[in-house]
């Protein structure tokens, strides 16, 4: 899923500042299961907001919607007939949200709620970790299942470096150095030939390197 | 010959190699780095001129590089792949070549968190095996990454560095023979304090067959002082500080902690020279280029060559 985090509430209000009646858009996909930006943190977002404005003396309407999907038109449609009833508009989904809702809704402002994090998964309650980058060639399956290029501290195909200590990344004790576990996975796997053998430079033309990227399924077009 | 180097002539003619190694200023002052290569002038085969290391901005390596030539001594261009990509690496190379540079040290870099830019993007494009094999292509094939011809190849002496103390031990030894398989003429080694260790590597790089293929250079960095080895046993990453270490400099007044630190590294020198295999040395005098003379004199590895 994408995970996501709620920006700061001070961010939040200094954005609606000059605005009195705004509409909070939740979406409930990636962000409702990483608990970002679906209904319940919606409604968390617009109490706490209509406090914090009602502590400066100043009032807030605030409407709440919470759409199935904030990445596709048919959801985005929903709310067109009261788009205009608002000054501003807070999307509580990915980055794509905010980006749908001002390519369909040219006149409305629109300000992101929150700040995408990464494409990755739950490790515990609360806790998540990214695991892609969206590099356009997966290739987790030559290296025992882990994607150096995300979690790998620079990305190298031919790791571990050699700040790699103890299990552990250089650049911070808490990161795995995921070269160990690609090495002691492979060990156990018998398969460290898989990485005995110097990796290619990678073609970052699938990558967003390539220049925006697009998806066309004719079959589906 | 592959390439044009000194240090290359060095070590084909059976020499034991010393190089050395000087970081270049924050500043824009090449009295900076003249000021070390007269430290090092005689005294070392070739002098590595650090990228950005630690990820703090410094003048360019190829700049370095370009006045220590004017100093009459050999220069090793360091490159980590942090800062460029595929383009910029090349063209670098081609250009430090055209401008009398012969030794490249190819390195992923260290990451830009711990510098003075945390805030910068780092590249990565290709990591420092790629790069050691980009510029063995250069140089043997004629040919660019992309597979387009170059006019005149860059003949450089191709360079990488190997740390028999990073994790996961098993594991250093088949980085080593993948830098080779990728091109590497030679190996300079993180700091070697843990001589077990290196030793145990070491073994294993000859059982590979490797060490006839490639030429390993043994780094030594001498502590100034007790606190310098203890921020290198627990700050550096990869970095393996014996106890015994740093008990010696202990026993020792603190104004003598420096001539210790000096004596223990000439003794490592002297136990590195007796290990099958290692064909040189690489001086880390980190910031003490001063003291260069004096190790190499007591280690007894002067006269330099001439070749």
């Amino acid at each position: 899923m994408i995970v996501a985090e709620r920006k700061p509430i001070s961010e939040i209000l200094d954005m609606i500042k000059d605005y009195h009646r705004i509409m909070l858009v939740g979406c409930k996909g990636c962000v409702t299961v990483c608990n970002a930006g679906g209904e319940k943190e919606v409604g968390i977002l617009a109490a706490t907001l209509k406090i914090a404005r009602k502590k400066e003396g100043k009032e807030l309407e605030v409407a709440e919607r919470t759409l199935e999907r904030q990445c596709d038109p048919e959801y985005i449609e929903q709310i067109s007939d009261i788009v205009d009833d608002f000054e501003a508009i807070i999307s509580m989904a990915c980055s794509v949200g905010p980006q749908f809702l001002s390519e369909r809704y040219p006149d409305a402002l629109v300000f992101p709620g929150l700040n995408t994090k990464f494409m990755g998964g739950a490790l515990a309650h609360g806790v998540w970790a990214e695991r892609c980058q969206g590099c356009g060639t997966c290739i987790v399956h030559l290296f025992g299942g882990y994607c150096p290029i995300t979690r790998c501290s620079k990305s190298l195909l031919n790791g571990p470096c050699g700040g790699s200590s103890n299990g552990r990344c250089e650049i911070d004790k808490d990161i795995d150095c995921v070269w160990h576990l690609i090495v002691e996975k492979l060990t156990r796997q018998g398969k460290l030939s898989n990485i005995l053998s110097v990796q290619p430079p990678k073609d970052w033309t699938t990558s967003r390197d390539g220049g925006p990227r697009k998806v066309v399924r004719e079959d589906l077009a | 010959m592959k390439s044009e180097s000194k240090l290359e002539k060095i070590l084909n003619a059976g020499h034991f190699a010393v190089t050395g190694e000087c970081g270049p200023p924050r500043g824009a002052d090449p009295e900076a780095i003249r000021k070390k290569a007269k430290y090092l002038k005689g005294m070392v085969d070739m002098v590595n001129v650090t990228d950005n290391q630690t990820a703090v901005v410094r003048m360019s390596s190829w700049a370095g590089c370009l006045i220590l030539i004017q100093e009459g001594l050999e220069p090793n261009y360091q490159m980590v792949c942090r800062d460029r990509n595929r383009l910029a690496m090349q063209s670098d190379i081609l250009g430090a070549y055209s401008l009398g540079i012969k030794n490249i040290l190819c390195l992923s870099g260290d990451h830009q968190r711990f510098g003075d830019h945390p805030g910068a993007k780092n590249v990565y494009d290709i990591d420092s095996m790629n790069l050691i094999n980009m510029v063995k292509t250069m140089r043997d094939e004629g040919r660019f990454l992309s597979g387009a011809e170059i006019t005149v190849p860059p003949k450089m002496f191709i360079g990488a560095a190997a740390n028999p103390f990073g994790d996961p031990f098993e594991f250093r030894v088949h980085r080593l023979a993948k830098k080779v398989a990728a091109g590497a003429d030679f190996i300079q080694t993180q700091c070697i304090y843990n001589m077990d260790k290196f030793k145990k590597w070491m073994a294993q790089a000859r059982d590979m067959g490797l060490t006839e293929k490639v030429y390993i250079l043994a780094g030594v960095t001498p502590m100034k002082s007790l606190g310098m080895a203890r921020y290198m046993k627990n700050m550096v990453p990869g970095m393996d500080v014996p106890d015994e270490i740093i008990k010696r400099l202990r026993g020792v007044d603190k104004k003598r902690q420096a001539d210790e630190g000096i004596r223990i590294c000439v003794e490592q020198i002297q136990e590195l020279r007796e290990i099958d295999g290692v064909a040189g040395i690489h001086l880390m005098a980190i910031e003490w280029e001063q003291r260069v003379p004096e190790i190499v004199e007591s280690a007894g590895l002067l006269p330099r060559p001439e070749v």
